[in-house]
């Protein structure tokens, strides 16, 4: 029973699955962002989250090229809103059971660390991404 | 069934081991309790039940370890430095080390203290001695680090120390060594005439932030003051310090020091004596001292101090008296009523218990005293006592209590635990060790509500015991269950330096509250980069700061010039926020600097002064990820 479950669990957290990102394209990811309301840019926000990006994120991710972590450029296009913010707080998860986070773990093979940011920051650097993918 | 069998073959274990020390099949039988290796199994994933602080003896540190499973967690360093994490050697915590005797990178620590509320362990703080060059350490129990460290003047060998009050209100040290106080160059024999001196300190603990500063030095006869226990509940205004050579013989201390049939246990009352001093009763004295703190995240401070206030026990009547006790008497234990106050003494053949309430009835008769010794009374030894435990073994040291109404006598001849019934004074077991046991540790056991379901015995011996390592063999510990009727051998297991002494706290009181790491918006060091665009070079004259990120897998700014001669700073700041990650600096043939480890959020700073002209290698020690190997850069110095 218990080698049972410690399978289980050990296929839920590594085994690969067959889903295409295209099919994961709408993906909300994991973790506790369900839903969020976007407008129109609101500039003080991203004014906020680019401090945050800066003190927390900018040692590993630029926006024109690869660093530790992927370029930043157009990541509002390519990932839902949800998805950009369970990235942000709960990277461990993601990079074990969202598939996209699987595959961006492969390829940059270092840990997307939580930066102990909490949500409504989270939502500041989302619109400070957004900003950006404005330009 | 089983179990039946087994108790008959650990009974006989220990005939034989008393018999024949040195018998190795005896000892090994004795270990064969019946299902021990499940009792102190701890499965993988899963957290032991409590932690035990030991000090590190020899090695000046503390140790920690998780029972039952004994598995060693941590090596906190609090009097010696650590090249491991770089203790003792950057610009943030060397000043920790700092005395009036210059920087002392060594001690000789022996008691661990738990900070207490209300005579309750409240898992904040551990306090720690130092023996050789007088100290006394507070470690936090939030980040297991060594936060301050106060130095004791006008007394030498800080052994009766740091033995709290039941609310943590002060910390007791005492003089091991007497010696002229102040310091002075007389002949060594004055000694015999009375011109050494010992010194009881009274140590203040801020009630909120744990700083500690010197209320008040009592001058007392120079005898060697050994321990101390605080009383608890209705004790609670006194404490106990057991003292040997009151002969005050001063050569030849194994004869000189064992004459008399009785020593003292000195009963000391440190409300009395607060009072005494708020009366002006003290006056000023000299010794210069140093007080160190480490503020979270930021560079130790070390303030030079001078001056204290002493107090003669004549000036303050009530204060002191000494209680006869045979014979060279080491521990001094409160039972968690505060009634009982157990003498150990290592030469003799009865272990000698006080009654508090006797003492409090007799102490101003004057004839239940016998005589008086430099303005305290000596009271008479049947006047206050409760009882003996008759010949419960051969050189009975240190007793703890298991809040049922037992205490245990470690014995360091016989190689034994007592287990005895307070009240009826009789031995109900003894319990082998192996070999040359000094202090015993029960969780909470010296607190006024013990959690008796683990005790250790810390053993200087450990002959036979391990596959042998060369000439120095490993200190050990034991581990006994004492939950039942019966206390039962469960294992036993190598420790660092001499485990002197140990304190054990339920794991749920501690384990909730560690810090996981410094948030970086708070990291008020001087010398911080909070993010990587702020990282850069700042050279003034002949010396350079670096300021410095760390993150997974890199550092900026990663290409350094310099020349030679010139003094370089690197003050690395670890901006991960994240548990777990620290990130280590070390660079190649560094004199003079070890390793750094950085905590997630921490800043640290490598003093490095740049060497003959070259390519210099630094890189991150700690493995910290996929590709960590490539967290590493060059410095080039030129002439
Ligand atoms: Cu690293």
């Amino acid at each position: 029973m218990g080698l049972l479950s410690f399978l289980t669990i050990f296929a839920c957290g590594g085994e690969k699955t067959e889903e295409t990102p295209a099919s994961n394209a709408g993906s909300k990811g994991i973790g506790p962002v369900s839903s969020v309301t976007i407008g129109a840019l609101d500039q003080s926000m991203a004014d906020r989250g680019k401090k945050q990006f800066e003190a927390k994120c900018s040692a590993c991710h630029k926006f024109e090229e690869k660093v530790v972590g992927p370029a930043l450029q157009d990541v509002t296009l390519r990932r839902t809103p949800e998805w950009i913010m369970n990235m942000i707080l709960n990277p461990m998860e993601m990079t074990q059971k969202d598939p996209i986070g699987q595959e961006l773990l492969a390829e940059h093979l270092v840990q997307m660390t939580f930066q102990n940011v909490k949500e409504e920051e989270a939502r500041e650097i989302l619109e400070y991404f957004r900003k950006m993918d404005l330009k | 069934m089983l179990k039946k069998s087994n108790i008959i073959v650990v009974t006989l274990g220990i005939a034989l081991f008393i018999f024949l020390p040195n018998c190795k099949k005896g000892a090994a039988t004795a270990t064969l309790a019946s299902d021990a290796a499940s009792r102190v199994y701890v499965a993988p994933g899963e957290k032991d039940e409590v932690y035990a602080f030991l000090s590190g003896g020899f090695s000046g540190q503390m140790s920690v370890y998780g029972i039952p499973s004994a598995r060693l967690f941590k090596i906190i360093p609090v009097f010696s430095v650590f090249p491991e994490n770089g203790y003792g050697f950057d610009e943030e915590t060397k000043d920790m080390l700092k005395t009036t005797h210059g920087y002392v990178p060594w001690d000789d620590s022996h008691h661990v203290e738990a900070s207490m509320t209300d005579g309750k362990q409240d898992g904040r703080w551990m306090f720690l001695n130092a023996n050789n060059t007088p100290r006394l350490a507070r470690i936090d129990l939030k980040s297991f680090e060594t936060k301050e460290i106060l130095e004791i003047p006008n007394t030498a060998g800080n052994h009766a120390s740091p033995f709290a009050t039941e609310n943590t209100e002060y910390l007791m040290a005492a003089t091991r060594f007497s010696v002229p106080v102040p310091q002075s160059n007389v002949s060594i024999d004055s000694f015999s005439k009375g011109g050494f001196k010992g010194t009881v300190t009274m140590v203040k603990v801020d009630k909120n932030s744990g700083r500690l500063s010197i209320e008040l030095q009592v001058l007392v006869p120079g005898f060697n003051y050994d321990l101390s226990h605080c009383g608890k509940k209705k004790s609670h205004d006194w404490c106990f310090f057991s003292s040997y050579n009151s002969e005050q013989a001063h050569k030849m201390l194994e004869v000189g020091a064992s004459k008399k049939d009785k020593d003292f246990i000195l009963a000391f009352n440190w409300v009395r004596a607060k009072e005494c001093k708020d009366q002006g009763k003290a006056y000023n004295f000299g010794g210069e001292y140093v007080n160190n703190f480490k503020d979270e995240n930021k560079p130790a401070v070390s303030t030079k101090l001078s001056g204290v206030k002493m107090l003669n026990p004549k000036d303050c009547p009530g204060m002191m008296y000494y209680m006869p006790t045979p014979k060279s008497p080491h521990g001094t234990d409160v039972d968690s009523t505060g009634e009982y106050i157990v003498g150990g003494g290592k030469l003799a053949s009865v272990i000698p218990v006080h009654s508090f309430s006797k003492m409090m009835e007799v102490k101003d008769k004057k004839e239940h005293h016998s005589t008086e010794i430099e303005g305290i009374p000596v009271l008479k030894y049947e006047s206050t006592l409760a009882g003996e435990v008759q010949k419960p073994c051969l050189g009975p040291l240190h007793t703890e209590f298991d809040g049922q109404g037992y205490a245990y006598t470690s014995c360091f001849v016989s190689s034994e635990v007592v287990k005895w019934k307070l009240g009826t004074w009789e031995v109900v077991q003894h319990l082998p060790a192996y070999y040359s046991v000094g202090h015993l540790s029960i969780v909470g056991g010296s607190s006024t509500e013990p959690y008796g379901k683990y005790l250790i015995a810390m053993n200087k011996i450990t002959k036979d015991r391990y596959l042998p390592v060369g000439m120095e063999l490993p200190q050990s510990a034991q581990l006994y269950d004492i939950s039942s009727g019966k206390a039962e051998l469960l294992s036993d297991f190598p420790t660092v330096g001499e485990p002197h002494y140990s304190q054990m706290i339920p794991a749920k009181l501690i384990m909730d509250k560690t810090a996981k790491l410094f948030p970086l918006e708070e990291n008020k060091h001087p010398y911080a980069t909070k993010s990587e665009n702020d990282a850069k070079i700042v050279k003034l004259g002949n010396t350079t700061h670096i300021y410095m990120t760390a993150i997974r897998s890199h550092f900026k700014p990663d290409i350094i010039e310099a020349r030679t001669g010139e003094t370089l700073y690197f003050h690395v700041t670890n901006l991960e926020q994240d548990y777990d990650i620290p990130h280590g600096f070390a660079i190649g043939g560094a004199p003079n600097m070890t390793n750094l480890l950085i905590m997630p959020g921490e800043t640290r700073t490598f003093k490095w002064v740049a060497p003959k002209p070259g390519i210099y290698p630094f890189y991150c020690t700690d493995f910290c990820s996929a590709l960590h190997q490539e967290m590493q850069q060059y410095i080039r110095v030129s002439p």
